[in-house]
């Protein structure tokens, strides 16, 4: 058996809404795996026909050879799930927790005590263990559900948006873990809507936008898919990102690119040479620069040549420009 | 938290490298352990009692006190009438919690967790049922106390009354399913609780917990006759005094039997059914 997942033309009507709409992926073994696209797009869909929580309604996926539809018993065997929400219960401790997916794993008492345990302190959590959940941290609360995704290690691990909701250095531990856990030999198969952690992560990726896969490949082959080069430019006043945005424009031609950043501005360069003359023109004009790079395309980018719209559909309660946070570059914080 | 805290070394090998399966938990096993987690909630919420203990304590006081001089010649008399009555009532009014806890667990992701778990798939839902089992005894067991305080000496012994405590918990097990329906179809643990008031304030109040049936008018006794709670309050009264309920505890077990005839494959149906 060649492939951990395998899915083949996956769709899923919810009422009249196309959730999935013909989904086929190819996940070797032992890889970390990305899908990537926005609010909505069908990829939460996806991990729930895949966790066997929902049938498809036509189509079909295996996962480690088994169909999820005919032998579901067989894929929950193998696998574990860290859906959106913290699926635990709040009002029982982290302890009590993991106690309890251990005994429903079929654990005697004492090896899922053990085990507890063991998972508690390998998190960092071995002091609030007997705390009930509902007191943690988000990102306490994150590394609790991947813990009850491990009492038994999975062949297939599903992380549906993992670090959404984190802190950078939250988010930073859960990136490890999940590098810790592929390199035991478990699949890993993720969602986010952040294109830096799966460029982080993932070594392979798909990008799904309304329940269609719209691309698929290394986020290198993605990159390059794009073909162009792209110059960041960063000001150190706000303001001046208009007059800014006039000067690049008038060297490089309108290829501006979706930026969430509101004192950054990226666009598409054909030429590399030209932009060295940006610099000198943004400078002459008194423009403080804080940062110029000139590099391969982010997988912003990518998503807006795939889809011509940015990845990151704004959501009206939140905030039009996302503070910036280490390491992510842009809107990483929900 | 420290980037220390995070796995490490030979701990992290540890904790990542479990691979052996357990064998898959048993059916009663995997229900045990979820009333077991029943069992820890009351530990960490011990206010959930609040509605088992508290509510039942005010109405026997209340109902006693209030209606005993008028409804009969003292409270003392009143309450032998009273008592199993107030028993079916409270009893009757927590089945519901079954249904805020299925929605609970299903708006938190709980239950998806459960149901990507290789275990037997309904243990969740016998598990929560089972759970309140506990709150039921607990509930009669403060009404019987106060009851005694009261004066309440039920003729048929421990043994009258623990039959019909057996009877209204096989009802109560019934009406359960109905409201594990509600909390899987209804978006929030709030919405469950309204609805059920709905049907709840008419089934116990349209009875003869509180009253006799011989002082209804024609028509209205006509219609309380036929409510499955009336039926249940005869048959919990006949046998705290030792008596023969006779049919009420057949139109009881009848009922109950119909309800999870029909509810329970609704409820497992909707279990099953993805969100």
């Amino acid at each position: 058996m060649e492939h951990a997942i395998e899915t083949e033309g996956l769709a899923k009507n919810f009422g009249k809404t196309r959730a999935l709409d013909g989904i086929s992926l190819r996940i070797r073994r032992g890889a970390v795996y990305g899908l990537l696209g926005p609010n909505g797009a069908g990829k939460t869909t996806t991990i729930r026909v895949l966790a066997t929580l929902l049938r498809p309604d036509a189509g079909s996926a295996r996962v480690l050879g088994h169909d999820v539809v005919r032998e579901a018993a067989l894929v929950r065997q193998k696998i574990g799930l860290t859906g959106q929400y913290a699926s635990v219960d709040e009002e029982l401790s982290g302890h009590e927790n993991l106690v309890l997916v251990g005994r429903l794993l079929g654990m005697p008492w004492r090896d899922a005590r053990e085990r507890a345990t063991e998972l508690l302190e390998g998190f960092g959590l071995g002091e609030a263990a007997k705390r009930q959940v509902r007191t943690y941290s988000g990102g306490m609360r994150r590394r609790i559900d991947v813990a009850a995704s491990l009492v038994v290690t999975p062949e297939v691990l599903f992380l549906d948006e993992p670090t959404s909701g984190l802190d950078p250095h939250s988010r930073n531990q859960v990136w490890d873990i999940v590098r810790r856990i592929a390199a035991r030999g478990t699949t890993v198969l993720l969602t986010t809507q952040y294109l830096e952690e799966a460029d982080r992560l993932a070594e392979g990726l798909a990008v799904i936008d309304h329940g269609r896969l719209i691309a698929q490949g290394t986020s290198r082959d993605l990159k390059a898919s794009v073909g162009a080069n792209a110059l960041h430019v960063r000001l150190n006043d706000e303001e001046q990102l208009p007059k800014a945005k006039a000067i690049i424009t008038r060297i490089l031609g309108d290829g501006i690119l979706p930026e969430m950043d509101p004192r950054s501005v990226s666009v598409k360069v054909a030429n590399p040479v030209e932009a060295s003359k940006v610099l000198a023109s943004l400078g002459k004009d008194g423009i403080r620069v804080r940062e110029f790079s000139l590099g391969s395309p982010s997988l912003d980018d990518v998503f807006f040549a795939l889809t011509g719209r940015p990845a990151e559909e704004q959501k009206p309660e939140e905030p039009a420009s996302a503070p910036p946070v280490a390491p992510a570059r842009r809107g990483a914080e929900k | 938290m420290s980037p220390d805290a995070m796995p490490t070394g030979a701990g992290a090998e540890r904790i990542l490298s479990r691979q052996a399966r357990p064998k898959a938990a048993s059916a009663p096993s995997a229900v045990l352990t979820l009333a077991w987690r029943a069992m820890l909630k009351i530990k960490h919420v011990p206010f959930q009692l609040f509605d088992v203990t508290i509510m039942p304590i005010m109405f026997t006081l209340l109902f006693t006190f209030m209606f005993g001089g008028a409804l009969a010649n003292s409270p003392k008399e009143y309450i032998q009438f009273l008592l199993p009555g107030i028993l079916v009532q409270t009893i009757i009014f927590i089945t519901v919690y079954t249904g805020v806890g299925v929605n609970t667990d299903i708006q938190k992701g709980l239950f998806d967790r459960f149901r990507s778990l290789p275990m037997w798939q309904p243990a969740p839902i016998l598990g929560a049922l089972a759970g309140d089992l506990f709150r039921y005894s607990v509930a009669s067991m403060v009404i019987l106390i106060v009851g005694f305080i009261l004066g309440f000496r039920p003729e048929g012994g421990a043994l009258g009354v623990l039959l019909a405590f057996l009877l209204v918990l096989t009802f109560a097990f019934a009406v359960s399913w109905i409201w594990i329906i509600f909390g899987m179809r209804v978006k929030t643990p709030e919405s469950v609780m309204t609805t059920s008031f709905v049907f709840l304030m008419p089934l116990t109040f349209a009875s003869n917990i509180f009253v006799e049936l011989s002082t209804l008018p024609g028509w209205l006794r006509a219609i309380v006759s036929k409510n499955p709670v009336t039926h249940l309050a005869t048959a919990a009264r006949a046998l705290t005094r030792g008596e023969n309920p006779g049919d009420d505890v057949l139109w009881v077990l009848g009922a109950s039997v119909l309800i999870v005839l029909v509810a329970a494959p609704i409820a497992m149906r909707l279990y099953y059914k993805e969100r």
